[in-house]
């Protein structure tokens, strides 16, 4: 469980990036945190590993107060993936960056092995286990930092924007990974503009704007309020503009293209 | 009006590579299109686009075989020099390319290192700061601004060179959706205004879709699909490829010849809902 309590953050440069935040994430939900460049997202995120301490407010994460705990501790629980993966890669290897984490958890030899094994097959990496991370492209290290992170199993996982540079195939699998984690009864929160990836999840949505919360509630009502989505620079969901605009609607919007053509077509003809 | 880039026949191969990271490509671009790159990550989009801003060869080793052409120019005949102002190219990530204490003279730099006469200099930054409607960040810190200030300011900078041919890598990832929406906005009244050809490179079709004249899919090093977005939207193999059919093509394309729908075009979510309800469109 992640709490946010009247959370306040303010930058350097006078900037308040965080405006009396509250926001409760229960254990094995799924969050999408959404709303225009530098509305807070960020920030937020880096408030749970304890990266950025608030100025005012607190931040708990498992009930632990993240200024009585530290980066190490607070990284056992939760694994955050950076929007930019340069940021977090260090190692000579593909396979050492894989193993740097779980060594330092303490994790045997054996383990260390079968868990980096694991997390490049199921990221397509196998091939670069042994070159560095800095010959892989941009989606590729986007996909390291997500196999490094899994591969601890942390109990909360945080992705920041994680489809930037993954094509649609990628896409597809990483969806089907964010699926794996759900029923597993992981805690995840997806940071993301890529509305289109993240609608057919039917997340519980949180708008951010001017470093407050806007708008907090399940995917199907929230993405269907055109005048709070507009204010915060978010985009609809082609789907559900579509269904908006249809006269005669089935009882809730579309999740999938299909349903929609499916509805249409037995909905319209007599 | 004449093919501003032409690539024939192109191999490359990185030194010690097990194989081509391009392989015999063929591309003729028309002055003043706007063409969607897309293709699976590491299909060979960043390869190609260093044979053209001419990274390869001039700056990487490698096997290169074919030619690629700007303006009638060989690029491996040409120096870094002369391209750099015949091809623009705005990174990914605009911090990437700005990094002066002001935004004016951001968008400055890179007619100072060419030695751009200072009266000429002031007129071609000022045309820049106009074109993308930011004269009024002119004197502020580009840190400060917001990541699509930034993005335009990397613009101007390119823009400022008057390429004839300005190459966008993922210009839109990293932006909001509204903030996207702009930027595309932005790339077709350009081309409109100056007739300048671009080529962006983008995993999201939704917004470029309506504004883009051609789609070229990239798989493997080769050019796989080529033609208008609804062609290869509406082909059967864009998705094979890794092309991210957006979610409303795939609604039309299920309901085409059907209610009403046509499939002559593309239809924008407002556009299919008309055609349904029998409105028009």
């Amino acid at each position: 469980m992640i709490e946010f309590m009247d959370v306040t953050f303010v930058h350097q440069n006078g900037v308040r990036a965080l405006d009396g935040v509250s926001l409760r994430v229960e254990a094995g939900e799924v969050v999408a945190l959404v709303g225009e460049n530098g509305a807070g997202k960020t920030t937020l995120v880096k408030h749970v590993t304890g990266l950025l301490k608030p100025a005012s407010g607190s931040v708990l994460v498992d009930g632990v107060d993240t200024r009585k705990a530290s980066t190490a501790q607070l990284s056992r629980k939760v694994g955050v993936a950076f929007q930019n993966p340069d940021h977090q890669l260090f190692s000579e290897t593909v396979e050492e960056e894989m193993s740097f984490a779980l060594r330092n958890f303490g994790y045997s030899p054996e383990l260390v092995q079968n868990r980096v094994s694991w997390g490049l097959e199921l990221f397509g990496l196998e091939e670069y286990r042994k070159s560095s991370p800095l010959v892989l492209s941009g989606g590729e290290k986007k996909r390291l930092t997500l196999a490094c992170i899994l591969a601890w199993d942390p109990q909360m996982v945080i992705l920041d924007e994680p489809t930037v540079g993954q094509d649609s195939i990628q896409k597809e699998k990483l969806a089907g990974t964010i699926q794996m984690l759900m029923s597993t009864g992981k805690t995840i929160v997806v940071v993301s503009h890529d509305i289109e990836f993240l609608w057919p999840m039917q997340p519980r949505v949180v708008v951010m704007k001017g470093g407050k919360v806007v708008g907090d509630g399940p995917a199907r009502e929230l993405m269907q309020d055109r005048e709070l989505l507009d204010s915060a620079r978010v985009a609809q969901p082609q789907l559900v503009e579509f269904y908006q605009l249809l006269e005669r609607r089935p009882r809730a919007p579309f999740v999938h293209p299909l349903d929609a053509g499916r509805w249409v077509e037995e909905g319209i003809r007599p | 009006m004449g093919d501003i880039l032409e690539v024939e026949g192109l191999s490359f191969r990185y030194p010690e590579a097990p194989r081509n990271a391009v392989s015999g490509f063929d591309l003729a671009i028309p002055e003043g299109e706007i063409v969607v790159l897309a293709g699976p990550s590491g299909c060979g989009k960043s390869t190609l686009l260093r044979t053209v801003n001419g990274l390869i060869p001039h700056m990487y080793g490698g096997e290169y075989s074919g030619d690629v052409r700007v303006a009638g120019s060989s690029v491996k005949d040409s120096n870094m020099r002369d391209l750099a102002q015949s091809v623009g190219f705005l990174f990914q990530n605009p911090e990437n390319q700005i990094f002066m204490f002001s935004v004016e003279r951001d968008v400055a730099f890179g007619l100072e290192n060419l030695g751009v006469p200072r009266s000429d200099m002031r007129a071609r930054v000022d045309e820049a700061l106009r074109l993308l409607k930011i004269g009024d960040l002119a004197q502020r810190a580009p840190h400060e601004l917001s990541d699509g200030q930034k993005q335009r300011v990397a613009l101007a900078g390119v823009l400022a060179m008057r390429p004839k041919l300005v190459i966008l890598d993922e210009p839109t990832s990293l932006l909001d959706p509204k903030t996207a929406s702009e930027l595309v906005a932005l790339v077709a009244r350009l081309r409109r205004e100056l007739g300048t050809t671009f080529v962006v490179v983008e995993h999201r079709l939704d917004l470029l879709v309506e504004v883009a004249d051609r789609l070229v899919v990239m798989d493997g090093g080769k050019k796989v699909l080529e033609g208008t977005p609804r062609d290869v939207l509406f082909g059967e193999e864009a998705e094979a490829h890794g092309v991210a059919v957006p979610a409303i093509t795939r609604v039309q394309k299920m309901l085409a010849g059907k209610v009403g729908v046509s499939a002559d075009r593309l239809l924008a979510p407002s556009e299919l809902a008309a055609a349904v309800e029998g409105r028009g469109a």
